[in-house]
């Protein structure tokens, strides 16, 4: 991607962002139920929504291109990886935030419900993902492993929804989401949400976007790491013979040590 | 495919048969959980017989990592896993028979535990065949979870600690699924565990496909 598209994300993320904040902190009423709890409520959602569907769906849909041999690329292994990373980092702020949002609302920072449950194991799998990904290994068969990894966890996200749902509900059910699709949020709190998800998907697109580019520098470094270093031990084997006195002039290739018997 | 799964079950039973690591480390591990968790919760029969299905579960989850490590240690040596790969056995079958093989300790270990909570627990099963058939779909689910993840991890160096972190996440929904139908089939009527056997259903389902699809490029990735 060319830098100036990268920078423009940016720059739209970031405006987008500030303009959430200062519609969320100043421009909107408190909330006749929360009060001001509610501001927080314009960051949750869409945090959430980048962390749960975006990231983890991205990361999913990224692994099966790559495991499908017609789409096999590295593109798609160092995409997932990039999300799921971000998307870490998303995870642990939903639930961050939404526990500062339950301390005051609930009186407690956590309960078991059905949603921090589920959320907080998408967590544990995500990092499971990137544990795996340090495991040092040949580039191709890291990437298989991790795109396999990711699918096979990727299927469990709903059995492990149900089931914890099932567990016990006590969570309020998706508002924006819900199937019937009507906004239950009115006037300048909705845009207010609505522009929150933007600005968080579009800060969402940057970062996975640096990631990719700095996975991309990160295995260029390795290759040519390898290289000069292959480079120095060819000049070292070039060197040695002269230097011990028994190499014959011009002769390039690196003699093990020892010299004739 | 299914001749196949049957000669790799057979091939890991027969190491079992001759080796007896699961009975003699996987099995007494299970029941030290047992006594761990007693001692963790005291001594009280009632709050222990109340805690027994989640323990009887944790003690299953815990043990299929284990003999899920011990189904791969068998293939590390002596190239055994070239070996297999290179002789023209169906990957699809590599996994059913592996994970048919694991099913089996499992369920045996499950039985040995039954009795263990019988014994040290006093606990009662008043609705048998709920908690035969949670058993046995759990158990399916966690040996084709086990096999799939022991494949994935299995040529690593950190393989001992990257295995539980992650695949116990994975099983959790085993482990909800399968405490809540035995805690009915324990006490309370048996129609507040049925519903949990539509988790474990869709789960070992899930599971078995992933691995029969997967495991082709998973073996290559190992």
């Amino acid at each position: 991607m060319r830098p100036a598209v990268v920078r423009g994300i940016g720059v739209a993320a970031l405006l987008t962002t500030a303009a959430t904040v200062w519609l969320g902190l100043w421009v909107t009423p408190p909330d006749r139920v929360q009060g001001n709890l509610v501001r927080l409520l314009y960051l949750h959602p869409p945090v959430a929504w980048v962390a749960i569907y975006l990231a983890f769906g991205l990361a999913a849909l990224s692994s099966l291109c790559y495991l499908w041999r017609r789409t096999r690329s590295f593109f798609w292994d160092r995409l997932a990886a990039a999300s799921v990373e971000v998307g870490v980092v998303f995870n642990v702020l939903t639930l961050v935030t939404g526990s500062l949002w339950g301390r005051p609302t609930w009186g407690v920072w956590w309960t078991w419900t059905a949603r921090l449950t589920s959320t907080a194991l998408l967590l544990v799998l995500f990092l499971g993902y990137l544990a795996l990904r340090r495991v040092p290994a040949d580039p191709e068969v890291r990437a298989r492993r991790c795109a396999v990894a990711a699918l096979v966890a990727f299927v469990d996200v709903p059995i492990v929804h149900f089931s914890v749902d099932w567990w016990q509900t006590l969570h309020q059910s998706a508002t924006v989401l819900n199937p019937d699709l009507n906004l239950k949020v009115h006037g300048s709190m909705a845009w207010t949400l609505l522009l929150g998800f933007v600005a968080l998907t579009l800060v969402f697109v940057w970062m996975v976007v640096v990631r990719y580019q700095i996975e991309v520098l990160r295995d260029r470094v390795g290759d040519e790491e390898l290289e000069i270093s292959l480079a120095e031990r060819w000049a070292e084997g070039e060197a040695e013979p002269a230097a011990v006195g028994h190499g014959a002039p011009g002769f390039a290739a690196p003699e093990p040590a020892g010299g004739p018997r | 495919m299914w001749r196949d799964a049957l000669l790799v079950a057979g091939k890991d039973l027969r190491i079992e048969a001759r080796s007896r690591v699961a009975l003699w480390q996987v099995l007494p591990f299970a029941l030290l959980v047992l006594f761990l968790a007693a001692f963790a919760l005291g001594p009280s029969a009632p709050v222990l017989r109340s805690a027994a299905p989640g323990l009887f579960w944790l003690a299953v989850l815990f043990s299929t990592v284990l003999a899920t490590q011990r189904s791969f240690a068998i293939e590390s040596g002596e190239g055994t896993r070239d070996g297999l790969r290179l002789s023209g056995i169906d990957p699809a079958g590599i996994f059913l028979g592996k994970a048919a093989a694991l099913a089996v300790e499992l369920a045996a270990l499950q039985v040995v535990l039954w009795a263990g909570l019988a014994l040290f627990f006093g606990v009662h099963v008043h609705t048998v065949w709920l908690a035969v058939v949670a058993s046995l779909l759990a158990t399916v689910g966690l040996a084709a979870a086990g096999v799939i993840y022991g494949a994935l991890s299995a040529g690593l160096r950190v393989r001992e600690t990257l295995l539980p972190l992650l695949v116990l996440p994975i099983l959790a929904p085993v482990l909800l699924a399968g405490s809540r139908a035995w805690s009915a089939a324990v006490s309370g009527p048996a129609s507040a565990g049925t519903p949990w056997l539509r988790i474990l259903i869709p789960f070992a389902a899930v599971y078995v496909v992933v691995g029969v699809v997967l495991y082709g490029p998973l073996q290559e990735a190992a």
